[in-house]
């Protein structure tokens, strides 16, 4: 360096304070109690039962959003790269479509096709399960379609085939375990969208775990506070995988 | 004779074509399938929904209720917003990406940024609101700091819970998703540009404003559209923060589907068919720009 770079230092100074300010004064916040600082707050969020339900709703909504992404895009992403490179462009366009349709719109626009579905569909919360998949078809996509051009598929599908294995296999076999980082990567940021999201959740009633957040927020100030730490715990769990699981692959299927 | 021969070759060709077409299609016909009923129909409601009476006719009234001055107020508050945010997370994303990124800073400060720029692009919704009330709410820890030193936020006018608080608290994943962004575009500067402008004597403003700002000009407009649409399509937290104090365009929709103020269907359909044409135009300006982009960095 020729010369002291105080402008640079300077920013990334201020750049620091204005991130970890609120997550230390969310941390401190937290910790209040009435006497001073302690782990009420989180003690009664433990004991509260609603906290582990809706908890428990959102993971195994995340379970299945996940299921279903990686039912429904890696088949398809495999596809058109090995046999349909022209729908290839198609797969694309829809799969980014969900940026245009902001996740308000897009439950407008189903609760507004269901309306008078049957009461198990409507009622139930995987009635929410598509709308996180289409939520999370973006990113998956990159993440799918990247890991796919990371390997060679032509060469691998056909290796396999001209040993005898068919598509079935192939793709379980062969393909597979090269997207693993791929498939991973989709995976958590599926998982990251579905833990986070509130907008369509609350506007169909479902009592996630965003939306108890948001309940808590309204009542204590302390526990909304908490929770706020345990969500940016997850999060972070979730990117920090996702950061391992693509340096794993030299950072080729990056999402 | 030529002619026949042509077509009698192609002949085969295009029948094998029209053979693989349906297969080519089947493969992805549980995609478009899905694609179709939970993406495409769903908008395709709202969008039809915008324009019709309750017995099904067409009508503009819904559409055109869309100019009363309250529902106007809540478009222009939402871009204004969106706008605000969008600018200030390019400037300051700009600025802290290439204090990051640039050669003097040591990589193991780049590598965290971004690790940390990952998560908190991603870190919306209700718990970023409460991260934001623990800080700038009425008791919150900095509003306690600076009351400590005798500077009264809310008594100077400041509230975490109106326009301005929303915005501080959106710059919150728009500067680190500008970061995101632009980091590969600044590293496409090269070194020997800025060598060469000092060689010539440029000063480093110089050098900012003839060559590195207009070089990087497509993909920081391209980065705005992006942070602009982010900002736009944003819910849960201006929810959490301002639900009942600022009327943006998504809380609207929200307050009519849930029925507090009135809950007229069309109204809503009306409202997010608003939204749709303003992210449209959004995302079609931004591929416009991308491809220039692109066709610069190869």
């Amino acid at each position: 360096m020729r010369r002291p770079a105080l402008f640079p230092a300077l920013t990334l100074i201020g750049a620091a304070a204005f991130f970890l300010i609120p997550l230390g004064a969310t941390l401190e916040f937290s910790l209040r109690t009435a006497g001073g600082h302690g782990f009420g707050a989180y003690g009664d969020l433990l004991k509260q039962h609603q906290f582990w339900s809706t908890l428990g709703l959102s993971l195994r909504l995340a379970g299945e959003s996940i299921a279903a992404v990686l039912v429904l895009l890696v088949p398809t992403a495999y596809w058109v790269h090995l046999r349909a490179p022209r729908l290839r462009p198609l797969v694309a366009f829809l799969c980014v479509l969900p940026f245009v349709v902001p996740p308000i719109v897009l439950i407008v626009g189903l609760l507004g096709i269901f309306r008078g579905a049957p009461g198990w569909w409507l009622g139930s919360p995987q009635f929410l399960v598509p709308g996180y998949v289409v939520l999370s078809l973006p990113y998956a996509w990159f993440s799918l379609d990247a890991g796919l051009r990371s390997i060679d598929v032509r060469t691998l599908s056909e290796a396999a085939h001209s040993l005898g294995a068919g598509s079935l296999r192939t793709l379980s076999l062969v393909i597979l375990p090269g997207l693993r980082a791929a498939v991973l990567a989709a995976s958590l940021l599926t998982l990251a969208i579905v833990l986070g999201e509130f907008t369509m959740a609350s506007l169909a009633l479902f009592n996630t775990f965003p939306v108890f957040v948001a309940y808590v927020g309204q009542t204590q100030a302390t526990g909304a506070a908490a929770l706020t730490i345990v969500s940016i715990g997850m999060l972070w769990a979730a990117m920090l995988a996702l950061a391992l699981a693509t340096r794993a692959r030299g950072g080729k299927a990056r999402a | 004779m030529a002619v026949v021969e042509q077509t009698a070759a192609a002949r085969p060709a295009f029948a094998a074509a029209r053979r693989r077409l349906p297969l080519a299609w089947l493969g992805v016909a549980p995609f478009l399938a899905f694609a179709g009923l939970f993406l495409l129909w769903p908008a395709a409601d709202v969008l039809v929904g915008a324009f019709r009476t309750d017995a099904g006719g067409l009508t503009f009234k819904h559409v055109g209720d869309l100019f009363q001055a309250q529902y106007l107020r809540a478009y222009r508050t939402s871009v204004e917003l969106s706008l605000l945010t969008a600018a200030l997370g390019v400037v300051l994303g700009g600025v802290f990406a290439y204090a990051s990124v640039r050669e003097g800073t040591p990589r193991v400060v780049r590598a965290v940024v971004t690790a940390f720029s990952g998560v908190a692009a991603n870190f919306g919704g209700i718990p970023l609101a409460f991260a934001f009330i623990a800080t700038l709410g009425t008791v919150g820890v900095v509003t306690g700091w600076l009351r400590d030193v005798g500077i009264d936020l809310y008594a100077h006018g400041f509230t975490l819970f109106g326009f301005w608080g929303l915005a501080i608290t959106y710059l919150y994943f728009q500067v680190p998703l500008m970061l995101l962004v632009v980091a590969p575009a600044l590293d496409g500067l090269r070194r020997e540009w800025r060598e060469a402008a000092e060689s010539l004597g440029a000063p480093g403003w110089r050098y900012w404003a003839h060559v590195g700002l207009p070089v990087l000009a497509p993909s920081f407009l391209g980065a705005f559209l992006l942070l602009f649409g982010n900002a736009f399509s944003a819910y849960a937290t201006a929810y959490a923060l301002a639900g009942g104090s600022v009327n943006l365009v998504p809380i609207l929709i929200g307050s009519v589907l849930s029925g507090n103020v009135l809950s007229d269907p069309h109204l809503g359909q009306a409202l997010a068919f608003g939204m749709v044409v303003v992210m449209a135009a959004t995302t079609l300006l931004y591929a416009l720009i991308n491809r220039r982009v692109s066709r610069w960095t190869r």
